[in-house]
């Protein structure tokens, strides 16, 4: 009894070590809310190869400007996992006041901009010493949160009040609520900087909204075909670094939208899991990685090719996928 | 508090003070409500009032603070008890009169009917009514409903049995004109998915050895009559029913009433944000939200988003936003209010009472244009004069 087992742990740690080593490059981590963990993808096998144990129900995931660093929101310990990339160790915990849900850095990584969903609120927090700069009352369940390329403005998403809010960073100041579809959820900026587009996730839409007045440019419909319009909640979305894509995960459409951004049409859709969930983009743009709440599962999609190339398991209602190349 | 804050909210004062935007609802709840006396609500019964309906609104109108300001415009709640139909009529009239754009109720079938005949063009939100002849026979023009009614618990109910292929069926009905009127949508329902009544027994409450055969559960289910898959109970009153599960002859699962009860909303259930609006609720009313609340704070979303929709105050513009906006209820997708019987279409909760079992319409159920028009009467079936 006692060899085998222990054979079997002496491989376990032989493939660990060998995790460790190979794959500081070229992984994502996925967010799993219900597992206190992050499942580590590697992108080149497509295959899990590990977990890091982090704080409770992790949700929203971003690196450091410097890239060394991941900071993990967690909903149920009201704070930040800050995980050192290279040993893929906990090294801090910052807390993040009641119920975080999704966070973005200013570019200088100074601060950290974080909404609480159950108290309506935006909170700045001080990056280094966890010390609250300042909290804006904002509509109810506030979710995404992005700060603009010049750190001058952050833009929060209102689920209930159907509202982007734009904050000064400065003054903490609303400036600007812009209606726009029923349950906003997620951002994407071009990078000219130009355009905001806000997912709503109840309006089957994306708003399209000019950063200079904040006006709506555009409302995007996602259509899939042979599904009805209730079906298509939109959350994720993100573009490529060249601004002429974008990607749309589609929720209970069970699909990805590619639109493009010019035309703002839609020019794919492609089949993945249950309620698509969040969307990122590999360096090499070639490479979608989607997740899906309801299958618990992963789905890797070819851009070129605007085809799934292949969905793994991997933890309870992954929420997010960071890659790190 | 500090002066930078006073400014504004000095600020919102005078905007509400001199815009005609402020939208005025009242609220028409029971007085002395038998319902929710100490006894009843501690129960806690599955599908049965929590307490105040006053307390799912009150957390609508707070949390929708941001989105009405940003609008320009506010909603105001009066609240009134009362008494009888009589005074349910007369205090429709006088919101009518003094301009206000909709009725919030939660009443008795007959006071409701007293209150929509008093204002007929007025919206008045039911929050506390499932019975389907407001929906049917006796409905009415202005009349909206959030609850659902006892035939879309029925569908929910039904479909969830075909999707386990549960098909054969042993109904229980108690002995109240409620229980009897819901044990026939029940049997309607039962028709419609093809399922199969085994048997069906009268059941009562006593401990009275000569009547035993109603009243004990055992001999109640025994399986001389045949075999069965489920035990539908039709308890409108409660205390029966949830003495059932566990004490069937058979090892055989209890539906309706008690065991798994088709609802509007529970506390536990995890998607779609509602643990957010179950955790306002609590910390707001301090107690745990049922699908009563959820049908009061319902009623607030709705006229929060018509009154967003239609800010300057014009009640015609209100009342045609809140009948055709598509709603946000954290159910997961977007609920309307039927045009033909005025029923708020939305997904059931399947419940034990301790989580959420599955969502109705059960997966595979279609429908020609909206699955969820598989709960509850459909427009063909044009079983509401009052309505287009």
């Amino acid at each position: 009894m006692k060899t085998p087992h222990s054979l079997v742990l002496a491989l376990g740690a032989c493939t660990l070590l060998a995790v460790t080593h190979a794959g500081a490059q070229g992984v994502a981590y996925v967010s799993s809310e219900k597992d206190h963990a992050l499942s580590v993808v590697d992108l080149k096998s497509m295959t899990v190869t590990g977990t890091v144990p982090t704080c409770k129900r992790p949700r929203h995931l971003q690196l450091t400007p410097d890239g060394k660093q991941m900071v993990v929101a967690c909903a149920e310990s009201n704070a930040a996992d800050v995980i050192d990339l290279a040993t893929r160790q906990s090294v801090r915990k910052l807390p993040l006041g009641d119920d975080p849900e999704a966070f973005d850095l200013s570019p200088d990584g100074k601060t950290l901009y974080v909404s609480n969903e159950d108290e309506g609120e935006l909170t700045m927090i001080d990056f280094a010493s966890g010390k609250v700069l300042r909290t804006v009352k904002v509509g109810k369940e506030p979710e995404g949160v992005k700060v603009s390329p010049d750190g001058k403005t952050v833009w929060v998403t209102s689920e209930v009040a159907s509202l982007v809010h734009v904050i000064d960073t400065a003054t903490g100041k609303v400036s600007h609520n812009v209606k726009v579809g029923k349950r906003p959820r997620r951002f994407a900026l071009t990078p000219d900087g130009t355009q905001l587009w806000v997912t709503n996730e109840l309006g089957a839409s994306v708003s399209v909204l000019s950063t200079k007045d904040y006006s709506v440019l555009a409302t995007i419909r996602l259509d899939v075909k042979g599904v009805r319009d209730g079906d298509v909640t939109p959350v994720g979305v993100t573009m490529t670094r060249d601004g002429k894509r974008a990607f749309v995960a589609l929720g209970r459409a069970n699909h990805v939208a590619f639109v493009d951004v010019a035309t703002r049409a839609v020019t794919h859709t492609v089949l993945v899991g249950k309620r698509a969930w969040h969307v990122a983009l590999d360096k090499s743009e070639s490479r979608l990685l989607v997740c899906n709440g309801l299958s618990d599962d992963l789905t890797f999609v070819d851009v070129p090719a605007a085809k799934a190339l292949k969905t793994v398991a991997v933890g309870r209602v992954p929420y997010m996928a960071l890659i790190v190349e | 508090m500090t002066p930078a804050r006073v400014l504004p909210l000095l600020l919102a004062a005078c905007v509400a003070a001199a815009g005609a935007a402020t939208h005025k609802v009242t609220l028409l709840v029971r007085a002395d409500d038998a319902r929710l006396a100490r006894d009843r609500v501690e129960r806690a019964y599955l599908g049965h009032p929590g307490g105040a309906a006053a307390d799912g609104l009150d957390v609508a109108l707070k949390e929708a603070q941001f989105e009405l300001d940003a609008a320009g415009t506010a909603m105001t709640l009066e609240r009134t008890a009362v008494a009888d139909a009589a005074a349910a009529r007369d205090a429709t009239a006088r919101a009518q009169k003094a301009g206000h754009v909709a009725v919030v109720a939660d009443l008795p079938a007959d006071w409701l009917l007293a209150a929509a005949d008093a204002a007929p063009l007025l919206p008045l939100l039911n929050v506390g009514d499932a019975a389907d002849r407001l929906r049917e026979k006796d409905c009415r023009a202005g009349l909206l409903h959030l609850l659902p009614s006892e035939r879309m618990r029925a569908d929910a109910l039904a479909q969830m049995l075909v999707s386990r292929r549960w098909s054969q069926l042993l109904l229980l009905v108690g002995s109240s004109a409620a229980d009897a009127e819901r044990a026939a949508v029940a049997q309607a329902a039962i028709g419609r998915y093809g399922l199969k009544i085994v048997a069906r027994k009268p059941f009562k409450l006593s401990a009275d050895p000569r009547e035993r055969d109603l009243a004990n559960p055992a001999l109640l289910t025994s399986a001389a009559g045949g075999s069965y898959d489920v035990v539908w109970v039709v308890d409108s009153d409660g205390e029966f029913a949830r003495s059932l599960p566990y004490r069937t002859a058979l090892p055989r699962p209890v539906v309706g009433d008690a065991g798994l009860v088709a609802l509007a909303w529970h506390a536990q259930f995890e998607r779609f944000g509602a643990p957010q609006v179950s955790r306002r609720f609590a910390r707001s009313a301090g107690r745990p939200m049922v699908a009563h609340d959820w049908a009061a704070w319902m009623a607030g979303k709705a006229l929060v988003a018509a009154a967003v929709a239609a800010p300057k105050g014009n009640a015609a513009a209100f009342a045609r936003a809140l009948t055709t906006l598509d709603l946000d209820g954290s159910k997961g997708v977007g609920m309307a209010f039927r045009s033909w019987d005025g029923q708020l279409r939305q997904p059931l909760l399947l419940t034990d009472g301790q989580g959420v079992v599955a969502l109705a319409p059960a997966d595979g159920v279609l429908h020609p244009k909206n699955n969820l028009d598989t709960l509850g009467a459909d427009a063909p079936e044009k079983l509401c004069r009052m309505k287009p």
